[in-house]
């Protein structure tokens, strides 16, 4: 029977044509990247004046980098918090359950704009100086319950009885965890941990209102462009930024396989 | 039948209903609730109090207490506001669904090592600056972009299609713009799928079609519901790219309150609208569960 | 023990999660040191401008942007401190001082401000200065391409022609669009009569189905691609379309027209309200106008420095407007509560 095969090769069809669509825009930018004129509507011929004020931008790097901690920073701490509150609303009992569900799903609701303003008036309130630190808070606790969504919608079909085994054959609460749970929910975290990197480097609402002097990040820098128009600087970034990250996943699976073969 | 077999899994365990287990669980959640409470509860009071004040005359905002911004929200204009909202959020995630669950499930099918980079292969496009990715698309989608001239170019079409600045290019901005949320929780669901389940199913002489909708769908439903969760309730409250790719010609809810916060210095209203917007969902997620839906989470 | 160990691992995730939110702190602003935090436009001062200023001082300067008037008030007015000298339009300058969030400034330190350019030295927000001065400013008109419409327009009715039907674009702005219809009537575009207002929108409606979209933020690019002909918006933007295709034309219509400046500002929440003021001055210095001016496409607000000015950018209409369009600008006023009138009828607009 062919039926697999020929489904296999259904679902890889629709799975490049996914691919393709994510990437369409993203093949436009890095050609515009290389167009010699300043707004991007018409192609004026090949020029790499972009890459080389890109080079000399240093507030565009300063920019950059900032954008960069903070993902990094705020993606562990939601992270960490949110997995570890999904493990804990599965051992409630179910009455509380329910009712908590409901109010970790809040911070996905509200308005981003809502969001910023009343965080913006809270740090001024307590009189906490916004920079890159109110920002990371921020942006941390809108990504926590985004990971916990993704973390307890795997929970939910793990089999208790695993751990339950583990501790009758005598591993502490922690090894159970460790050994056991942990590596069966491996795949949601890194995949909520992803989308909370990515949903970070890219918010601007938020960050706007959270940020103070000194805390410009890339989108903040990009918005701003609006008026004066936006540099082709940028499409050379984001081209560069693309092409960097595709790099680092390559040679990671070039090592992983190394590592596989010896 | 499937759900009582989870509510038995979970008192059967000791640690969960005992007290010993329900204070495990305390410690496990108090960072998050600490966290929460200090930089999400907190900051939201103070919007709660703003909601039911009132507008200074140069846009500060007046300590009395009314619920005028509340009424002022019953109204066709803002209804209608809402409803077109609500519209452009489902089909967005319906369309979110078709196009993420192959591609989710095609992920977590494949070897281990290959799983990793499919991921990145979906979330690295999103790396990049959200308005640039959004010019991009208007230049891909404008009558002399690349999408016609392909179109073109291959004889499918005769003329070119006007496609941006109308709710088609919204839809397409809403759908690129949310389908990781889509794909990422349903591939945390989906890589756990038990393929004996499938197997047997098959040998059972179950269609294709059947095998998906008795067996894969019925297990993947957390995921399905987290990555629609997840498209909904962003898109509901999306701005830009209305702005950009419709053309701006119409509203959705997310301009409505962008506009009234900063353009109208109307933060009472602006705060009102958003808590309106907070409450359709919250009851909408509670109708469900109480329609016989599974929890949400 | 079990659950010791296992509230150990809580505390340790817990300090953890301390320790990295930590290091993201970043050394705060001391008021004794001299750095000056400027938050403006992106790319409203050049990086060698801003150098030469840090060499000439010995001091630093840190710029944030933002991305609009509205949100750098919004910004302002929560109480949120730390910025020294900020550039918003002359309206939001009004709306500012009225909510008290400016710092008053002293005309002897900002000696370039005394040589304003015509219709400058009298802004009608703050006529004697006391809070702002204008830094560049520019008109609202027309841009078009003249290979497409070969008669020049000089009013506002030709955004209501048929024949270019699906090849307009209007500002995303509910007061500049109002500003415009209301010009087009004969009215004040600060009116605050609702039956007016009424009779606006009527209009907007109607041309509602002439128009390709609403943007304030990429009509030169559509200028340039031919996807508009007719371009409601702000001079800078479309003389940079006229960099790119040369029959692309700027007029101010016969009817009148916004005239709008960025102002320099101090919040009152400033620590460094010298070298604040010392700053705007070095901004208005001729030169370092011209420069800007040059960059960036908009009017320099110092009399003085048009005349340094590349040529083809001071004979720009688009950049500085002529005479005759000069007669007939009107400033945009905040209206206090009718802005409540233009809201609804802007809603409606869209909705309908």
């Amino acid at each position: 029977m062919n039926g697999p095969a020929w489904r296999r090769r259904g679902l890889l069809a629709a799975s490049l044509a996914d691919v393709l669509f994510l990437y369409l825009p993203i093949a436009v930018l890095i050609i515009y990247s290389f167009n010699a004129a300043k707004l991007a509507t018409t192609w004026q011929g090949f020029s790499l004046q972009w890459y080389a004020a890109l080079a000399r931008d240093h507030a565009l790097m300063v920019a950059c980098q900032n954008s960069v901690l903070i993902a990094v920073v705020s993606t562990i701490v939601a992270t960490l918090l949110g997995v570890s509150a999904a493990i804990g609303l599965e051992r409630l009992p179910w009455r509380l359950r329910t009712w908590l569900d409901g109010a970790l799903l809040l911070p996905l609701v509200i308005p981003e704009i809502m969001m910023g303003v009343a965080l913006l008036l809270f740090f001024v309130l307590i009189k906490v100086p916004l920079g890159l630190l109110t920002v990371t808070i921020g942006h941390a606790a809108f990504n926590l319950p985004v990971v916990m969504v993704i973390v307890r919608a795997r929970l939910r079909k793990l089999d208790p009885q695993l751990e339950e085994a583990a501790r009758d054959l005598g591993a502490t609460p922690w090894q159970a965890f460790r050994r056991v749970t942990l590596p069966l929910l491996r795949p949601a975290i890194i995949g909520a941990a992803l989308l909370a990197f990515t949903v970070s480097l890219d918010d601007f609402v938020v960050t706007f209102f959270t940020a103070g002097p000194g805390a410009t990040t890339l989108p903040l820098k990009v918005y701003s462009m609006i008026k004066t128009g936006i540099s082709p600087e940028i499409n050379a970034l984001s081209a560069m930024l693309v092409v960097a990250s595709m790099c680092l996943v390559g040679l990671s699976l070039l090592f992983q396989r190394k590592a596989s073969h010896v | 039948m499937e759900r009582q077999r989870k509510r038995g899994a979970r008192s059967v365990t000791g640690s969960r209903a005992s007290p010993a287990g329900v204070r495990q669980a305390g410690w496990l959640l108090a960072p998050a609730l600490v966290w929460m409470g200090l930089f999400f509860v907190l900051p939201l009071l103070i919007v709660l109090l703003i909601s039911f004040a009132s507008r200074g005359t140069y846009g500060g905002v007046e300590w009395t207490f009314t619920l005028v911004n509340y009424r002022d929200l019953v109204d066709p204009l803002y209804l209608w506001i809402y409803l077109r909202s609500c519209a452009f959020a489902l089909a967005t995630t319906g369309l979110c669904l078709c196009l993420g669950f192959p591609l989710a499930y095609y992920i977590a099918r494949a070897p281990a090592r290959w799983q990793g980079l499919w991921l990145m292969l979906v979330l690295v496009p999103f790396w990049t600056n959200f308005l640039v990715r959004t010019y991009a698309w208007m230049n891909v989608l404008r009558a002399d972009g690349l999408l016609n001239s392909m179109l073109m170019g291959s004889g499918l079409t005769s003329g070119p299609l006007d496609i941006l600045y109308t709710d088609v290019a919204v839809l397409i901005g809403l759908v690129y713009g949310y389908l990781p949320f889509m794909v990422l929780p349903l591939y945390a669901t989906l890589e756990r799928l038990d393929r004996s389940l499938i197997e047997a199913a098959r040998d059972l002489y179950a269609s294709g079609w059947t095998v998906f909708t008795r067996v894969i769908v019925p297990l993947t439903k957390p995921g399905i519901i987290a990555g629609c969760l997840l498209v909904f309730i962003p898109s509901l409250g999306a701005y830009i790219t209305p702005d950009l790719l419709g053309g701006a010609r119409s509203m959705m809810i997310g301009n409505f309150i962008q506009h009234e916060y900063l353009v109208v210095r109307d933060w009472p209203l602006g705060s009102a609208a958003s808590f309106v917007l907070m409450a359709m969902v919250l009851v909408g997620l509670w109708g469900y569960q109480r329609a016989g839906g599974e929890r949400p989470l | 023990m079990s659950s010791r160990s296992f509230r150990g691992a809580m505390l340790l995730g817990a300090a953890l999660c301390a320790a990295v939110a930590g290091s993201a702190c970043q050394p705060q602003s001391d008021p004794s040191s001299k750095t000056l935090y400027y938050f403006t436009w992106s790319d409203y001062v050049g990086p060698e401008l801003l150098e030469s200023f840090e060499r000439q001082t010995g001091t630093k300067v840190v710029v944030d942007t933002f991305s609009s008037n509205e949100e750098l008030l919004a910004k302002l007015q929560s109480g949120a401190s730390g910025y020294d000298v900020t550039v918003p339009s002359d309206f939001m300058v009004s709306v500012m001082m009225k909510q008290g969030l400016l710092a008053e400034l002293d005309p002897a330190r900002i000696p370039n401000a005394r040589r304003l350019a015509d219709g400058l030295e009298k802004l009608p927000v703050d006529p004697e200065h006391r809070f702002s001065v204008p830094y560049l400013w520019g008109t609202v008109g027309i841009g078009y391409d003249s290979s497409v419409i070969p008669t020049p327009p000089d009013s506002w009715a030709v955004l209501w022609d048929e024949r270019y039907k699906g090849k307009i674009s209007m500002l995303n702005d509910q007061r500049e669009v109002f500003g415009a219809v209301l010009r087009s009537m004969g009215h004040s575009m600060n009116t605050r009569e609702p039956a007016i207002i009424e009779a606006a929108k009527a209009k907007l409606l109607k041309q509602k189905p002439l128009v390709k979209t609403y943007t304030s933020d990429h009509f030169d690019q559509m200028l340039v691609s031919g996807e508009v002909v007719l371009a409601h918006g702000w001079g800078g933007p479309v003389a940079r379309a006229m960099a790119l295709k040369p029959s692309i034309k700027y007029v101010v219509p016969k009817e009148g027209a916004t005239i709008w400046a960025d102002c320099l500002v101090i919040p009152k929440t400033s620590r460094n309200k010298e070298l604040a003021m010392q700053f705007i001055n070095y901004l208005l210095d001729r030169e370092v106008a011209a420069r800007t001016s040059e960059r960036l496409l908009f009017a320099s607000a110092n009399r003085e420095a048009k005349a340094l000015v590349k040529i083809e950018v001071r004979d720009n209409p688009a950049v500085y407007p002529d005479e005759t369009a000069l007669g007939h600008l009107e400033w945009m006023m905040d209206v206090g509560d009718t802005l409540r009138l233009y809201d609804r009828a802007w809603t409606e607009l869209k909705m309908k």
